[in-house]
């Protein structure tokens, strides 16, 4: 038990409200306003983790976005959220949470053990160990993946929604800080469109931890006060708390995710709004303030639980009202972290200071912290932390003035928590989202980005490296200020007044010596979450890995969840001094989105499910659920599959419905086909040019089946189109190919072809089709139609006809995919379902069979009639289906791939053609995509002929059948090749495609 | 994402909108048999892709299903403008000149 409350004027938490939550099965109190970190602390709580690779323990190190180590597991079951920061939960009433690491238990890690062993795991230790052999690479990784990660992902569905939210705006700025707060107030006094993000769940930044400051004469939080109550007068500007800027792509659009109900106990969530919002900001202008964070100086053991950040330390107390421990050593290289030693000390704390620097800070600094009976070590620094699970003292040694060395022993303090500052690093990641490169600056010591910005993005306070209040005031006015000037908004008054203070340079040490040569003292953490030590940096770059990139991939610093907020600018620090460059010339690694993790929901936001990928419906849907059809989805569209009677599987299904079909009648819902409504003057030559087969002469009333060619010549689409008028066409498409289809015509037509007087309207939806197919077939539509001949000399196959059919006005087409006498009729779309019915009543004394998918697969298969997408596959021609019926190549245009139909490729032999199979053994039914095999030699490799493309039981012919592609496959019939598939070769004769009628006599009964 | 403006519908819209149709004033050879099969190849597959400005086409798909010529930077991804395609293509054949 080291952290304890303890009350702080100012202190952002609210005693009058208090909390209970359980953490490891244990129950804890806390206040309203605690993170869930400052609750753990303030009740003692320091073990929170065990480290990714040796399974050390590990407590926590920050308070915000920062922190590497508390990767807790939020609440259980479907609303459970892995590898949430203890710094960044908000507490409320009932929270359930745990640690995610710790095997078997987080107080006995088997990892641990490892640890002590941590010398034989470098670098690259996985790579170099469990390399060999290949196969027991199964084994390894079994063991491995227990022991390694954080959290668990959730089993179950996310029962909460999510939204997406978008923004045109004219300012974005990004922090709620001092700076940003104030660039804010000035676009929204200029009349701006302006919305002001920050990731916490209070607006202020840096003025919630540090109270000493004066803005205006008013204290830091007034100021913030002030500055909230007059945005929130200003009707064009919005403040968004909880909400992370995580992104900055192209043209400024800024993804930026606002946390709405995680702060609430789940019973008071309202089911009605989203627990997270998406919003995606397009702003002109968009203003980084950002800020910076403390990073740690790295040393022995700086791991330990109750080692953290100054500014850590510092934001318990005053914000939480959380002493993090009782005989607190600050060790630091800067002037700030005197600020949190001094309010420590003021706190009642037994602070002792030790600066690496032999001056100290600026003397007022000095002087105010021993008044406050803290005791100051000048010239020192800390070689290595005791304690195991929790700090229990230090080692200090005397360093030198100029090189980093130990030059004498220092003390050995006996102290209970280790808080340490090596300086502020900018939070640069967004302005570098997108190309943008931070600037190393000498004098700061950190990456910052330009005063300059870029094109429309514009940087103000810390984020330029301006750690003074006062700097950073006056650069954000001034930068603010020019903008709005180029905007032609006018003066903008005066920059807030603060006070500005002597402060004394830092010292350029990121890694605190011990005497000892790198990697046989006690082991430094540079990254926490990914136990990367100093040493493992100094083994990359002795390996050869000069570029920081590699050496990032090689260590894994910065991979984890974290990203390298604290350890970044320490790893290249180190790497820098190992490679003897200086850091501006290692330079930084890459900063990818997102900033801090996002969750996939808040991604998704409302496009899951049927809003993702819409499903579509036929008009007749109803009806084949009273007829309990099984489905398949074909592009979105649910088409009936087969329509089983009782205990019927598939086969049987099919099976009945292709024999009641060749024997009597069968119906399909053929709404699915892609229609579109050609018309114009020119519709008849746009045709021609588009299709491979000629439309000249094709007269109203007749019907064509049309093969469309991509400009390499291979088939891309097919369907019947049918002559309405002379200038008027109704052209169909395949169900997966409609709206590909529909912009190809669109594109042609506009870039090439803008002269032809033609024009295009998707009718897909507009029409119900209702395929009538089989013998019987001309007594139904006859039953159903006085107004249109029947008569098979009247109406001739692949004629088209306009009339009535079932009182409803209608297109009735006599084409065939099944090779049987067949009529489809086309109906307004609204009274499909009227349709279908009144064929069904017609139909029942022919015993009509509703079919789906599967039986006019079988059907056209019979017949050979290839399906674009599964017996073509991008590579095929019209020559390679034995299709050149086709193919007008005396057309007078030159119509989409005729040319490429001439390419000595296109023409050449050795290419794969569409042929029938017959499998020796008629019960088989070959594989689908089986490869096919000349002979039965299994040399490897084997000599691959083709692959099967269609393969059914044919239950009119009583065997199997099948459809492929097969090398030169035009002049192989009678052939037997071996179809191999699933270790086993069967032997199948070539054949013509057609199985089934092969005169068409059915088609034209 | 982009921010493309549709000469047609003369609006600045999302990406989303619009569908990428391909590099933009490729010549298709008025007799094809003509040409060698060289020359076809060329027209057929290659592209310029080029680091720098491109011509391209875009489709407006969610509004008025216009295709028009954008220039556009490979690298910056800036938007030099928009236009018809025939109001584009003369600025193009100037270009090239």
């Amino acid at each position: 038990m080291s952290g304890y409350r303890i009350h702080r004027p100012g202190e952002r938490i609210n005693r009058q409200k208090p909390l209970s939550f359980v953490f490891d099965n244990v129950q804890y109190k806390a206040f309203s306003g605690d993170t869930l970190a400052s609750a753990l602390l303030a009740n003692g709580v320091r073990l929170i983790g065990r480290s990714f690779k040796y399974g050390r323990p590990r407590g926590i190190v920050g308070f915000g976005a920062e922190e590497p180590n508390a990767l807790i597991q939020l609440e259980t079951g479907a609303h459970t959220v892995p590898d949430l920061k203890a710094t960044q939960v908000e507490l409320y009433q009932g929270l359930l949470a745990g640690s995610t690491t710790g095997y078997p238990s987080l107080d006995f890690d088997l990892k641990g053990l490892l640890g002590k062993f941590g010398r034989f795991m470098p670098p690259g230790f996985y790579y170099k160990t469990f390399m060999e052999p290949v196969k027991a690479w199964p084994f390894y990784e079994k063991f491995i993946r227990k022991a390694a990660g954080y959290g668990r992902a959730p089993t179950e569905a996310d029962p909460e929604s999510y939204d997406h939210l978008h923004h045109h705006i004219d300012v974005l700025v990004v922090g709620g800080g001092a700076a940003g707060l104030w660039a804010a107030t000035l676009a929204g006094r200029a009349g701006l469109k302006t919305l002001l993000v920050d990731e916490q769940a209070e607006m202020g930044g840096w003025l919630l931890t540090e109270r000493r400051s004066r803005i205006d004469g008013l204290s830091g939080m007034d100021w913030v006060n002030q500055r909230l109550a007059e945005l929130a007068s200003l009707p064009n500007v919005s403040v968004l708390p909880r909400t992370t800027a995580f992104a900055l792509h192209d043209l400024n659009l800024v993804q930026a995710v606002e946390l709405l109900q995680d702060h609430l106990p789940l019973t008071e969530r309202n089911a009605a709004l989203p627990r997270q919002r998406l919003h995606k900001i397009r702003a002109h202008q968009v203003i980084l303030a950002s800020g910076a964070i403390e990073r740690p100086l790295v040393f022995g053991y700086n791991d330990v639980p109750g080692v953290m950040t100054a500014a850590a330390g510092h934001s318990y107390l005053n914000r939480y009202g959380v002493a993090v421990g009782r005989e607190v050593l600050v060790q630091t290289q800067n002037d700030a972290a005197y600020e949190a030693a001094l309010d420590l000390a003021l706190s009642g704390v037994k602070v002792t200071l030790a600066d690496a620097r032999q001056g100290g800070a600026a003397a007022w600094r000095q002087q105010a912290l021993k008044n406050a009976g803290a005791e100051l070590l000048l010239g020192h620094g800390i070689a290595k932390v005791l304690g195991d699970k929790s700090v229990s003292g230090a080692q200090l040694v005397k360093l030198d003035a100029r090189n980093n060395q130990v030059i004498g022993s220092g003390p050995r303090l006996s102290v209970d928590t280790v808080l340490s500052s090596g300086g502020l690093t900018s939070t640069v990641h967004l302005f570098c989202h997108n190309g943008g490169r931070p600037l190393w600056n000498q004098q700061q010591l950190s990456f910052v980005c330009p005063d300059e910005g870029r094109e429309n993005i514009a940087c103000v306070g810390a984020i330029t490296g301006r750690w003074e209040l006062s700097d950073a005031l006056d650069q954000t006015h001034a930068t603010v200020a020019a903008l709005l000037l180029g905007h032609g908004r006018g003066s903008t008054g005066k920059a807030p007044a603060v006070a500005s203070e002597e402060v004394a340079a830092p010292r350029a040490i990121f890694r605190l010596p011990d005497g000892k040569p790198e990697g046989h003292g006690a082991k430094a953490f540079v990254d926490y979450q990914n136990d990367v030590a100093a040493a493992d940096i100094h083994t990359a770059v002795r390996e050869n890995y000069r570029s920081i990139e590699h050496v990032k991939r090689y260590t894994a610093l910065g991979f984890g969840t974290d990203q390298g907020k604290l350890s970044n600018i320490n790893g290249f620090a180190i790497a820098a001094e190992a490679l003897g460059k200086p850091i501006a010339e290692v330079g930084t690694t890459t900063y990818r989105p997102s900033y801090t993790p996002v969750t996939f929901g808040a991604l998704a936001g409302p496009h899951v499910g049927e809003t993702f990928d819409a499903r579509r419906y036929t008009a007749m849907h109803a009806s084949h659920d009273a007829r309990k059809a099984e489905y398949e989805v074909v592009g979105q569209w649910l088409r009936p599959w087969y329509f089983p009677k009782p205990g019927e599987d598939l086969h049987a299904a099919v099976n009945r419905e292709c024999l009641a079909t060749r024997n009597s009648v069968g119906v399909m819902d053929a709404s699915t086909l892609g229609k579109i409504d050609v018309k114009g003057p020119d519709a008849r030559e746009f045709l021609n040019r588009i299709y491979s087969n000629a439309w000249s002469k094709l007269d109203p009333g007749k019907c064509r089946y049309g093969l469309m060619l991509d400009e390499n010549g291979m088939v891309m689409d097919d369907g019947v189109t049918a002559c309405l008028a002379d200038d008027h066409f109704h052209m169909t498409t395949t169900t997966g190919g409609a709206a590909r289809v529909y912009s190809w015509l669109e594109r042609w037509h506009q870039t090439e072809w803008p002269e032809l007087k033609v024009r295009f309207t998707t009718t897909t939806d507009h029409w119900a089709t209702v395929a009538v197919v089989g013998p019987n077939s001309r007594k139904v539509l006859q039953k159903l139609c006085t107004d249109i001949d029947f008569d098979k000399d009247a109406f001739k196959f692949m004629d088209g006809r306009s009339g009535t059919v079932a009182g409803l006005p209608a297109r009735v087409f006599r084409i065939s995919f099944s090779g049987e006498l067949a009529y489809e009729i086309n109906v307004d779309a609204n009274y499909g379902r009227y349709m279908w019915e009144e064929v069904m009543k017609a139909g029942a004394e022919f015993d009509i069979t509703p079919y789906g998918t599967e039986t006019m697969h079988v059907l056209r298969a019979e017949k050979g009639f290839i399906i674009v997408g599964q017996d073509t596959d991008g590579s095929m021609s019209p020559n390679d289906l034995a299709m050149s019926w086709a193919v007008g190549m005396k057309k007078p245009f030159s119509f989409l791939g005729k040319r490429s139909l001439l390419r000595s490729h296109t023409a050449g032999a050795g290419r794969k053609q569409l042929v029938g199979l017959l499998p020796l053994d008629p019960k088989v039914v070959l594989a689908e995509g089986a490869q096919i095999l000349s002979n039965t030699d299994d040399t490897v490799p084997a000599a691959m002929q083709g692959h099967v493309t269609s393969s059914y039981h044919s239950a009119f012919l009583g065997r199997s059948i099948a459809m492929a592609v097969l090398k030169d496959g035009s002049k192989r019939e009678g052939d037997t090749v071996f179809v191999w598939a699933h270790g086993k070769s069967v032997p199948a004769q070539v054949v013509s495609s057609v199985f089934v009628d092969k005169e068409g006599v059915r088609q034209h009964a | 994402m982009l921010v493309i403006t549709c000469p047609y519908c003369q609006e600045a819209r999302e990406e989303e909108e619009f569908s990428y149709a391909g590099e933009a004033y490729i010549a298709r050879p008025a007799v094809p048999e003509e040409v060698d099969d060289a020359t076809w190849g060329d027209y057929v597959f290659h592209r310029k892709n080029p680091r720098g400005w491109h011509w391209e086409q875009w489709q407006h798909v969610a509004g008025c299903r216009k295709v028009f010529a954008v220039k556009r930077h490979t690298v910056s991804y800036e938007i030099a403008g928009s236009w018809t395609l025939a109001d584009g293509k003369a600025l193009y054949e100037e270009e090239q000149a």
